[in-house]
């Protein structure tokens, strides 16, 4: 049985371990070690087209990340005090927006996007005052932000709900008999109570949005993020400086998993 | 009154967004599958099942995700059952925890990455190089439905053991010495008492993988070579290659229908099963 466990684990990391070996080659070739270096870093660091991959990546990560902490936490609370038909809707959108398979939501914001776009480019230089150039929508950082706040908001709502359902509801109850406003509550009591859970939500999206490879790859339009980048580099062929990418990438998700976890824990800790 | 304003306040921006960035573009993407194709790519209003009526160009996708991602899901549940017991039922309480923590950690990082890690470790310098050494020449590994199939255990294991392992630790252990006391071999325990007792926690890791398997395009594409692909993967050369919108769009919307279909049929089957050990345990 033990044996057994071990044999798994090898299974789970040897690939990983055998990418982060093979980064620090200092060979050319990208399957025979020649001796440690941190070269293959260097160049990667150095090249102009990962380092804007990485950019736009980060950038979109950052944005999509804040804008789906902000609305889902706000969705999140709203939800708690609505029943009826408003609230089946949106349990069934958050479930038909995690169940969708990821390519049918790239595709679908793809062709629903160009559409629109289509439609309000020609309406909007008409409406523009002659002489000057009307501004002109096309995919990009706008359509790569929109899609990956609609796919982690719907993993925000699910956090926070949980962790406001795990909530003392005598607390807001007991913040309000004494004359707080509902605002001062929340500022008060809910809030400081429920932002590990934020803050966890917040990472969580940032690593989804960042290791996203599918959406993008359809909604990006001119621009590249990393994992698009490092796609279309392996179909070049496999060189060390894919593999130092790689480690790199995994070592930042890692930390930004390390960091939720502490989170979330530290979250439940307080409210026992 | 006050406090409904506030919470349809508080809904109204992540409502507009799921309408705008979900609702909406499905709605298209059911309009187009009903169209045609335009003469130099994209859509062309119209209203025929011509689309659909040409599904069949696309059967071998269709054939290989319907036969890889059961067969992927069902691999997965076996090297991931054992595993999960173990971590539930013996590993010691100080390991478990950190022990779990590594199983799940390498799913939340780059799949990219990770079904790279196979390209090179399949690939002709990899394993080959090394059975090749050890005697066994001209092993293919990479570009095959075996590849396919090890980067989808690899990738979805972690998502299987998860659930089978919260099912098993929530199982009173009392049961299992009760079942010993009263004089059942292992096995007979394992089979009568354990096994049932998982079976939500395997219904889930199943359903949670098989979902994700009927969209993937990333193993296929990495290490199946343009020679084993799945639905995910045609729908990427009809809208990014070919530029065929209305076709496209018919074959993601039978993905999906296929998908819920199975997965419906599925939870049915589960629940079926589910009320036979009720019935079995009350008599």
């Amino acid at each position: 049985m033990k044996l057994y466990a071990i044999v798994v684990y090898l299974f789970l990391y040897i690939p990983i371990g055998v990418i982060a070996l093979f980064s620090f080659n200092a060979g050319r070739h990208a399957s025979q070690l020649q001796g440690f270096s941190v070269k293959w870093y260097a160049i990667a660091l150095d090249n102009p087209f990962v380092m804007d991959a990485l950019k736009t990546s980060l950038i979109v990560a950052f944005i999509s990340a804040t804008c789906a902490s902000v609305f889902g936490t706000m969705a999140a609370i709203s939800l708690q005090g609505i029943k009826g038909p408003l609230r089946t809707i949106f349990d069934m959108m958050i479930y038909v927006a995690l169940m969708i398979p990821g390519i049918v939501i790239g595709i679908a914001t793809l062709i629903g996007l160009v559409t629109l776009f289509n439609q309000l480019n020609p309406l909007l230089e008409a409406l523009w005052p002659a002489g000057l150039q009307p501004p002109k929508f096309s995919m990009g950082f706008g359509s790569l932000i929109a899609a990956h706040t609609l796919f982690t908001m719907a993993v925000v709502i699910i956090i926070i709900r949980a962790r406001l359902a795990g909530m003392d509801r005598a607390l807001t109850e007991a913040s309000s008999d004494l004359y707080a406003t509902p605002l001062a509550t929340f500022r008060q009591v809910t809030l400081p109570l429920i932002f590990p859970a934020i803050l966890a939500g917040f990472l969580l999206s940032f690593t989804f949005s960042f290791d996203d490879f599918i959406v993008a790859f359809f909604v990006a339009g001119s621009e590249t993020t990393l994992p698009v980048y490092v796609f279309s580099s392996i179909r070049r062929g496999v060189t060390p400086e894919v593999n130092a990418i790689g480690t790199m990438v995994l070592a930042a998700s890692l930390t930004m998993l390390v960091s939720a976890q502490v989170l979330l824990r530290r979250g439940e800790g307080k409210n026992k | 009154m006050k406090q409904r304003t506030r919470n349809w306040l508080l809904l109204a921006p992540a409502g507009t967004w799921f309408l705008v960035m979900l609702i909406v573009p499905l709605t298209v993407v059911l309009i187009f599958s009903f169209g045609e194709r335009g003469a130099s790519g994209g859509y062309v209003p119209a209203l025929t099942l011509e689309q659909y009526a040409n599904l069949p160009a696309r059967w071998t996708a269709f054939k290989n995700t319907m036969v890889l991602a059961p067969a992927g899901t069902m691999a997965a549940l076996l090297i991931a059952y054992p595993l999960a017991y173990f971590l539930a039922v013996r590993a010691s309480p100080r390991w478990k925890t950190i022990l779990l923590v590594l199983v799940i950690v390498p799913f939340w990082t780059s799949i990219l990455i990770r079904s790279y890690a196979w390209i090179f470790l399949l690939g002709g310098r990899g394993i080959p190089a090394l059975l090749g050494w050890a005697g066994l020449e001209d092993i293919r590994l990479i570009n095959t439905p075996f590849a396919v199939l090890i980067g989808i255990i690899y990738g979805y294991l972690p998502l299987m053991v998860f659930p089978i392992f919260v099912s098993l630790d929530r199982l009173d252990k009392r049961l299992l010495e009760a079942s010993s006391d009263l004089g059942a071999r292992p096995w007979h325990t394992f089979v009568h008492v354990t096994l049932p007792l998982s079976i939500p926690g395997i219904a889930t890791g199943c359903m949670l993988v098989f979902i994700l398997l009927m969209g993937e395009f990333l193993i296929p594409a990495m290490l199946g070579g343009g020679k084993v692909f799945f639905v995910g993967n045609a729908l990427v050369d009809l809208f990014l290659q070919s530029r065929n919108w209305a076709y496209g769009s018919a074959v993601a919307v039978t993905l999906v229908v296929v998908m819920l279909v199975t997965v419906t049929a599925y939870m049915r089957l589960i629940k079926r099963l589910g009320a036979q050990r009720e019935d079995v345990a009350i008599m």
